[in-house]
């Protein structure tokens, strides 16, 4: 039986392979290399800013507010389309829907508050944590909208919470909404913080 | 299509039942007395001619002298359907029988009626408000509610 | 083995709750994980909507009508705009009559959509399947938009006709809508027709048995799942129903699954009449001589149609007086939960929120 014996390389292109990998080498290490520490100096120096706890706190709050849920009626469903891929919502930090108002610090009311449903309102934003802030969507969250005149309708929740950005509209566009959030954290971008730092 | 039965025919038939059951009849509707409402019901169900197993809606209207109650009647098996009505006198306590026992389907809307217009109906195993909470006052759809 | 003594308890799900849909509470009686009572409760957005009826004018009353099932505003609509047609006696142009036909069976697929793409949510496909329907959702929503210049609420139709006629770019976006949709009816069934989990979850869960769902006077996909072959379009035809050519899906076991699918098949059968209806769309006066202050004579009148959610029908009273005398509300959602405690009972606390989501109810018609 003949056995095939096959070459991938000759023994001259190796040796080739060989001393050019070595002269590769030589060139390139004509210097030593720099300290590691100097150079991450100069990424601290580009990197660090000075600035104050207000603006750190506010950029933090509002780049990642979470709103609860508390959709009665219509306007929901705008909220969830302005949530959905094509308004795509978390482009500004704020895509979770929180079931639990304690993980929540936004509360959109989306909807025609009824005076029965005004208690667990009222419950879901006592139940929401420091800092919170309320957007009031649609003509019905504003006034009572269409509805102003009925026997059961709250003419507004600003009747239950406060109330920081109105949103007008029945419903609103998602477009709208966005711009009540980016209104919202303009808002919260001035607000003065006062944390009392225990002492050393 | 469905077809809305004559009422002078359906009538017709309840009389020959329950003589004294219909008190009106025009093109549209049969008006019977709210005391045998409960029979009529029980008789326009489970005659096989007619075989009303669909109650499709149940309304109530409040005309001042009296409280109107409107039932369509269905039936699937023939596809004919029927107006039944019947008024309900007094506004303090005023009561007409429960057809839950019949129709299932009058559950909620006898509830809704008894909240918003204030009609009691005596054997529904659970009349108490549906909208409105307990405490509320008045009864909204009524005409003199403020 | 030793039996373990449990006793029920008390779970209160809802009013607010990411499951329930809207403002729906049910309290439930729980021994361990099954659910021996339930009791729903209503009316956390009663909003009083009949009573408003009574002191508005018959136009001004369409608003209105559109926040009942805000998901199928269209609908609502025409189902109150026919009632008040047949009490004054209104009959209106054809080229209205088909627009009218398009357009409900375009929302009928808009609330499949939310509606499927919600049951799957509660089967626990977190948010893919919704966003997947709401991707197509937001084309109808477009072409609404072209209509009405509203994405939710969109006071289309009027007495008579409607506002304004369609715009010259919406009759081509429908057609591409059209020749698309069946592709991505495709897509969904592909992912999830025969999906193990769904077939899990939703096979044989909450079962309504045919004479169960007569006796609680339900409608729509509900009842027809349950094998009733009840199609308000083919039973008794509105508008101009009998005209087309489609059939009604209906189901054999009445359980969440068959709920699901008819909705599925739905779908299919409104593409095939809006490619009916546009083929013989006719041209003309989309709007017959009506008074803006509409008069009808004493009398009353009911009309109904064959909403996404079931027979969705409005009792008017008219006391020839520029208002109703009375307008109720025929809600199919609210007649539809009948059933939720028989249907409920004995299953686990999950089930009960994929047997809920697919009766797919409004809020806003439950309550009104």
């Amino acid at each position: 039986m003949e056995v095939v014996q096959r070459y991938i390389y000759s023994d001259t292109e190796l040796d080739r392979t060989e001393s050019e990998a070595i002269e590769a080498l030589k060139e390139n290490s004509q210097q030593p290399i720099p300290d590691p520490d100097r150079w991450l100096d100069e990424e601290l120096e580009r990197n660090i800013l000075l600035t104050s706890l207000d603006t750190i706190l506010d950029w933090a709050r509002r780049s990642s507010l979470w709103p609860a849920i508390c959709f009665p009626a219509c306007c929901a469903f705008e909220l969830i389309a302005a949530n959905a891929s094509r308004f795509d919502l978390s482009r500004f930090g704020m895509e979770i829907l929180r079931a639990s108002p304690r993980q929540a610090d936004l509360m959109i009311t989306a909807g025609t508050l009824t005076w029965k449903m005004a208690p667990q309102v009222k419950r879901i934003y006592d139940q929401m944590a420091e800092p919170k802030w309320v957007i009031a969507m649609g003509a019905c969250g504003i006034s009572g909208g269409i509805f102003r005149s009925s026997y059961n309708v709250v003419p507004g929740y600003n009747r239950i919470v406060p109330v920081d950005v109105y949103v007008p509209g029945c419903p609103p566009r998602p477009e709208a909404l966005i711009h009540g959030i980016r209104m919202l954290q303009n808002k919260i971008a001035k607000e003065h913080t006062n944390i009392k730092l225990s002492p050393l | 299509m469905t077809v809305s039965l004559s009422a002078w025919d359906v009538a017709n038939q309840i009389k020959e039942q329950f003589p004294d059951a219909v008190s009106e009849i025009n093109d549209q509707a049969i008006l019977v007395r709210s005391e045998s409402l409960f029979e009529v019901a029980q008789y326009l169900k489970n005659r096989p001619e007619l075989n009303f197993d669909y109650l499709n809606y149940i309304s109530a209207v409040d005309y001042f002298d009296y409280f109107e109650l409107v039932y369509q009647l269905i039936s699937i098996n023939h596809n004919h359907s029927l107006i039944l009505k019947t008024r309900c006198y007094g506004r303090d306590n005023p009561t007409l029988p429960s057809l839950v026992s019949l129709w299932r389907g009058a559950d909620f809307q006898e509830r809704e009626i008894y909240d918003l217009i204030g009609i009691t109906f005596k054997g529904h195993p659970n009349l108490k408000r549906i909208v409105l909470w307990d405490g509320f006052q008045g009864h909204p759809l009524r005409k003199d509610y403020l | 083995m030793m039996a373990i003594k449990t006793e029920p308890f008390v779970l209160n799900i809802g009013p607010v709750h990411p499951s329930t849909h809207g403002v729906f509470r049910m309290r439930a009686t729980l021994d361990g994980e099954v659910i021996v009572n339930l009791e729903p409760v209503f009316g956390y957005l009663h909003r009083g909507i009949e009573k408003l009826a009574e002191e508005r004018t018959y136009t001004g009353i369409i608003p209105l009508t559109d926040r009942l099932d805000y998901l199928a505003s269209m609908s609502n609509n025409l189902a109150y705009v026919l009632a008040v047609e047949k009490l004054a006696g209104i009959s209106i142009p054809e080229r209205a009559e088909y627009l009218r036909v398009i357009i409900a069976e375009l929302q009928r697929i808009a609330s499949h959509l939310i509606a499927v793409g919600a049951f799957l949510n509660d089967c626990g496909a977190f948010f893919t399947p919704f966003l997947y329907m709401f991707r197509e959702r937001e084309k109808i929503v477009d072409l609404f938009e072209m209509l009405s210049g509203q994405r939710l609420l969109y006071n289309y139709m009027r007495i008579g006709g409607f506002t304004q006629d369609i715009p010259d770019e919406f009759l081509p976006a429908l057609d591409k809508f059209v020749k698309q949709m069946p592709s991505f009816i495709d897509e969904y069934d592909y992912l999830l027709k025969e999906n193990e989990i769904l077939l899990a979850r939703a096979k044989g869960v909450g079962i309504l048995p045919k004479e169960l769902a007569i006796n609680i006077s339900a409608s729509g996909p509900v009842l027809r799942a349950s094998g009733v072959k009840w199609d308000i379009r083919k039973v008794d035809p509105y508008s101009i129903y009998d005209r087309f050519e489609f059939d009604i899906p209906t189901g054999t076991a009445g359980d969440c699954y068959d709920r699901y699918r008819v909705r599925v098949e739905e779908m299919r059968q409104s593409l095939r009449i809006i490619r009916q209806a546009m083929e013989q769309l006719p041209a003309g006066p989309i709007r017959s001589e009506v008074p803006h202050l509409v008069r009808p004579p004493a009398g009353e009148a009911y009309g109904h149609i064959e909403a996404p959610k079931g027979e969705l029908g409005f009792y008017l009273v008219s006391d020839n007086s520029i208002a109703p005398y009375r307008c109720h509300i025929r809600a199919p959602s609210l007649l539809n939960l009948t059933a939720l405690r028989d249907m409920m009972i004995g299953w686990k606390i999950q089930d009960a929120i994929i047997i809920f989501g697919s009766i797919d109810i409004t809020m806003g018609e439950v309550d009104r």
